[in-house]
């Protein structure tokens, strides 16, 4: 945009119509809430988890006018154009090291994820996935839009609706994993222009790319599901978290510490909440376990402590109020230690065959383990050539398979009381369980990198050369025979020659030349 | 080659029927040669000219080259009524017939443009006579009965009485805000010449005025005829995006609320629903928070005001269009209209013209991407203890600034009439029936124009590069386009105006969908020395003792032929 003119208008619009002012303070329409869990992990590392909720009391699926408040107008349009249920993506670099790290409150796979539930009203459910993952293509600068029938699946029982839904017909669920992406910076800017204060004011200051890059495992989402506007669920409001998870490495950002600050991490502090935001806490994991002996002091002492049973365990909270005025500074770390069992006992398998250059191998197996065992799945492939064209510029590297996903109810370890799902905080809240005897878990193993057979990519051009020269050889010798006229011809030899013919016809008796 | 000279073994064959068996084995081998020759023309080259051609469908390029140079003739029907007493009797009896007149629009290319008014001339019915004993104007207006003919682009013009009291004395004519005008009549001998120069100046500006043909026309009118002001209008397209933006940089200190839903549905759809015959509208708004302009302003001491300069408009707009999002589920032009509510430490905050003069209404415009209006905060809610401020923003100056900065957007200016015409208010929607037309008149005339340019253009690519494949779909395209625009043509000659835009609409899109279909790109990009390295192995080998053969064969009848004469 270039050029601008100041204006003198001509006001010859009378406009004067009612009473054109606000009618009456109406209720927010909209909230959010935002938080960051930092959790030291066992191996020394730090996480950190970011969540913005913001909730949005409307229909989006009314035709006609929107009006955008909190809720980022991209995404609102998106949702009312492809009548999209539930759209959940994911960007992860790296991956998760449960066995060092334990749990992560939010799981996601290597590379890019999307999955997506769309509104029964859909006909053509595999056009708008296709069109919707290229406009997200656009919206996050990921390159969603390689998502083709290829690697798109349809899972029965894994992955079900998060938030209302009418019906779980599956037919309406889209999957797929992008396991090659490589999330950077430009994917993050555009997450962070959908936060309502940018980056500009309260947690979302502490989003600084260069040091959210600097990370050993980094996982940005967005997650948008209709769920109860309240307690009597008469109506639907919409939901946007943009969660992102980060591991600082204690050797790389830390310089092998365990000292950990905010401005360690990010390299910036919070200075003031988001005016905007109803909610605004930090809470650092300060349970002790009992067997370490290593304490976790936190300073400034936190206003409050929460304690809750979190994915099976209970932990306590220190919490800190943004909008509480206060200043804080940093956090400790502490050895924790997760231990799982795992179980046997193969329950229900669905299982859909590949088509090749359509669609991908899906085995789902509800299975329950006993305890301390282990149960190995294993999948036997050949290997085979694919089309020349087939084959990506760097072949030699290997094919990404997609990783497989492990979900399963885990019983808690201890007894938790139902909690108001509303009241929680928000990261024990992604995954409704109906009763609170277990938690639900979700497991991502790594992305298979897989070599095939590469052949040698000159073989075209060869083959035309040889096939050619074949061509020519014989079209020639064939040209020659039928073209030449023959005869039989003297032998000419020069007089050496013949002296030495003469010599050795001599010697064998023969009469010479 | 035959190998001679060498003498033959003597007692093997008679040297008479060798020399006939070497003549003839000749014979044979230059016969195969000619065969192989014959082979490869008749069946080698058709057959590698049908594998390798590229498939290009037939389009209808004599009917492209015809369109540059085409006759575009828009035709406005005028009735035109006298009531009693507006003409000399001798000029009444005359009555009914019909006058058309023709102008001349020069343009800079080879298309020719004529605007040709057809005014027909009748006498008042009774009905409209007895809307004229009506006391004002307004009443008059109103009280006429619904014309036959109020069909887009045409025009009712009545004729009252030169002393009627309807017109004020200095007012020569008036026009309404539908379709219709007045013009005071005259008694004066060759009264129809006088009326006929009157009723088409009063005609000329309810329809195709200059500023209406330089809209539509832009750069192809010659450069006297267009100022840099006359560019400002979005180009013709199917639909329109309008976002209204609300930026709040400090929420710490406002708490901004605007009722946005109400002014859309009092004030921007009844203006947008008229305009519907020109395009779809869609509109949403939003908030953003935290968005800054990218300029800091000026403090100015005596006013204890910070101010925005002129020069530094253009540079307002890029940080913050980072943040409106583009919308990412159509492909239509987005047109956005921001309110700014400056922080508090930069306000009040008032925009300067390139005099140093504040702009009243404190806000300006960008051509083809929309409006930013700069709202301040009353200084009195500062007097207070509790922050945030809340803020309500009062809509109707707001939609004001807007509505108007969207009629120069869309290219209705307002009108500009010469002195002794009088203008009737607009109706309550913002717009009247006649500017809708000017605009309709502008779009088709702008849309004819762009076709005509797209095919020209597309047809002179796809004949230049051979290599472009010409899909069955896009000629059908192309075709359907040419169809359209000629269509378009003969309804604009017609007079039917409504007609002529829909199928002006309907060429432009077809038109573009056939310039930028992906098939044209295929095999666009295919080089030559790729082509080379596949032919040269197989195609020298072969060609080369054919070509060997044949020379050798033309130089033998040649020396043949010498030695006949020789002989002679």
């Amino acid at each position: 945009v270039a050029m601008a003119a100041p204006l003198v208008l001509h006001l010859l619009l009378a406009l004067l119509l009612g009473s054109g002012g606000r009618s009456g303070a109406e209720p927010e329409r909209d909230s959010l809430r935002e938080e960051l869990v930092l959790t030291p992990l066992p191996s020394g590392d730090v996480s950190a988890t970011f969540q913005f909720r913001t909730r949005w009391d409307s229909e989006l699926q009314l035709e006609g006018v929107s009006h955008y408040r909190l809720f980022p107008k991209v995404l609102g349009q998106l949702i009312s154009k492809y009548s999209v249920q539930e759209l959940h993506l994911s960007l992860t670099q790296g991956f998760w090291r449960t066995r060092f790290w334990g749990q992560p409150f939010l799981q996601a796979p290597a590379g890019a994820e999307l999955w997506v539930w769309f509104q029964d009203s859909v006909v053509d459910v595999d056009k708008s996935w296709k069109e919707l993952s290229n406009i997200l293509s656009g919206i996050f600068c990921a390159s969603l839009n390689f998502i083709d029938s290829t690697n798109t699946v349809t899972p029965t029982a894994s992955f079900k609706p998060l938030g209302l839904a009418n019906g779980t017909n599956h037919h309406f669920l889209r999957y797929a994993v992008l396991p090659r992406e490589v999330v950077c910076t430009e994917n993050l800017t555009p997450w962070k222009k959908l936060l309502p204060c940018s980056s500009k004011a309260g947690l979302s200051v502490l989003l600084k790319a260069e040091r959210l890059f600097h990370t050993s495992y980094h996982s940005q989402a967005v997650h948008i599901r209709p769920v109860c506007r309240d307690a009597h669920c008469v109506s639907v409001s919409w939901e946007l978290r943009q969660t992102l998870t980060v591991v600082f490495d204690a050797f790389t950002t830390g310089q092998g510490k365990k000292d950990w600050s905010l401005f360690r991490m990010f390299s910036r502090t919070i200075t003031e909440a988001c005016p905007l935001a109803s909610q605004s806490h930090i809470y650092v994991d300060i349970s002790r376990n009992s067997q370490e002996n290593e304490t976790l002091e936190v300073s400034p002492p936190p206003t409050s402590t929460y304690q809750a049973v979190v994915l099976g365990d209970r932990r306590t909270y220190a919490v800190y109020d943004l909008l509480n005025p206060a200043t804080f500074s940093g956090s400790r770390s502490l050895n924790l230690q997760l231990r799982w069992k795992q179980f046997q006992d193969i329950g229900y398998i669905h299982y859909q065959p590949a088509q090749d250059r359509l669609r991908p191998h899906l085995l789902e197996m509800l299975i329950q383990l006993p305890a301390n065992s282990v149960t190995k799945v294993s999948i036997q492939f050949e290997r085979a050539l694919l089309k020349w064209t087939e084959y990506t510029p760097d072949p030699n590297h290997g094919f990404y398979v997609s990783p497989s996903v492990l979900s399963a109810l885990v019983p808690n370890l201890v007894g938790a009381k139902p909690a108001n799902w509303e009241e929680s905080p928000l990261f024990s809240t992604m995954f409704p369980v109906s009763d609170s005897s277990s938690y639900f878990v979700r497991l991502y193993t790594e992305p298979l990198l897989v070599n095939l057979p590469t052949p040698d990519f000159s073989m075209p051009y060869n083959v035309i050369c040889l096939t050619c020269t074949v061509v020519a050889v014989c079209y020639g010798s064939f040209y020659n025979l039928l073209t030449r006229t023959f005869h039989l011809e003297e032998p000419k030899r020069s007089r050496l020659v013949r002296w030495l013919a003469n010599i050795i016809r001599r010697i064998r008796g023969v009469p010479p030349v | 080659m035959r190998k001679s000279g060498l003498p033959w073994k003597p007692g093997s064959l008679q040297p008479a029927p060798r020399l006939a068996r070497r003549k003839t084995e000749k014979i044979r081998g230059k016969h195969a040669a000619l065969c192989f020759a014959t082979m490869a023309v008749m069946l080698g080259l058709p057959l590698w000219w049908k594998t390798t051609e590229t498939y290009r469908a037939a389009l209808p390029y004599s009917q492209i080259g015809h369109l540059d140079s085409m006759l575009l003739r828009l035709r406005v029907p005028v009735s035109v009524v006298f009531i009693q007493g507006s003409l000399p009797i001798v000029d009444q009896q005359k009555l009914p017939f019909t006058v058309v007149n023709e102008r001349d629009v020069p343009l800079k290319c080879k298309m020719k443009l004529k605007c040709r008014f057809q005014l027909a001339y009748r006498m008042a019915g009774s009905h409209e006579e007895k809307a004229f004993k009506k006391d004002t104007i307004e009443e008059a207006e109103a009280a006429l009965p619904l014309p036959k003919e109020d069909t887009l682009g045409s025009l009712n013009i009545f004729v009252i009485p030169e002393k009627s009291s309807l017109l004020p004395k200095d007012k020569m004519s008036y026009i309404g805000p539908k379709r219709t005008a007045f013009v005071r009549g005259t008694q004066v001998r060759q009264a129809l010449t006088v009326m006929g120069q009157r009723i088409l100046q009063v005609a000329q500006s309810m329809s195709l005025t200059d500023e209406v043909l330089a809209a539509a026309l832009g750069d192809r009118l010659p450069e006297d005829k267009v100022s840099l002001d006359k560019r400002r209008p979005l180009k013709s397209s199917l639909g329109y995006e309008i976002t209204f933006s609300l930026l709040n940089p400090d929420p710490k200190s406002h708490e901004v609320h605007w009722d946005i839903e109400g002014a859309v549905e009092n004030y921007v759809q009844p203006f947008l629903s008229l305009l519907s015959v020109v395009g779809n509208f869609s509109m949403d708004s939003q908030i953003l928070y935290y968005a800054m302009l990218g300029v800091t302003p000026r403090f100015d001491a005596a006013s204890s005001s910070y101010t925005l300069a002129a020069y530094s408009l253009p540079h307002v707009i890029n940080p913050v269009e980072a943040r409106l999002g583009s919308r990412a589920t159509s492909l239509y032009p987005v047109i956005n209209f921001l309110l700014y509510v400056p922080e508090r430490a930069h306000s009040p905050l008032y925009i300067q013209d390139k005099d140093g003069a504040r702009v009243a209404t404190n806000a300006f415009h960008s051509p083809r991407w929309g409006g930013i209006m700069v709202y301040n905060v009353d200084p009195s809610a500062y007097n207070t203890t509790k922050y945030p401020v809340k803020v309500d923003v009062d809509m109707v100056p707001v939609m004001e600034v807007f509505l108007s900065q969207m009629r120069l957007l869309f290219g209705i200016p307002p009108p500009q009439m010469p002195e002794n015409f009088l203008l009737g208010d607009p109706p309550r929607e913002g717009l009247r029936s006649w500017e809708v037309d000017r605009l309709v008149w502008a779009r088709t005339v702008e849309n004819v124009a762009t076709v005509v340019t797209t095919l020209t253009s597309l047809a002179e690519l796809l004949d230049k590069i051979g290599n472009i494949v010409i899909k069955d779909n896009v000629a059908s395209e192309v075709y359907r386009a040419v169809d359209a625009i000629q269509e378009a043509v003969v309804e604009l000659s017609a007079g039917n105006l409504e007609l002529a835009f829909r199928y002006s609409r309907e060429a432009v899109t077809s038109s573009e969908k056939a310039f930028f279909d992906p098939s044209l790109l295929h095999l666009l990009y295919f080089p030559d020395d790729q082509k080379f390295a596949i032919y040269i192995p197989l195609f020298l080998p072969m060609a080369v003792p054919i070509f060997l053969s044949m020379i050798k064969i033309i130089v033998e009848n040649q020396k043949a032929r010498k030695d006949i004469e020789k002989v002679d």
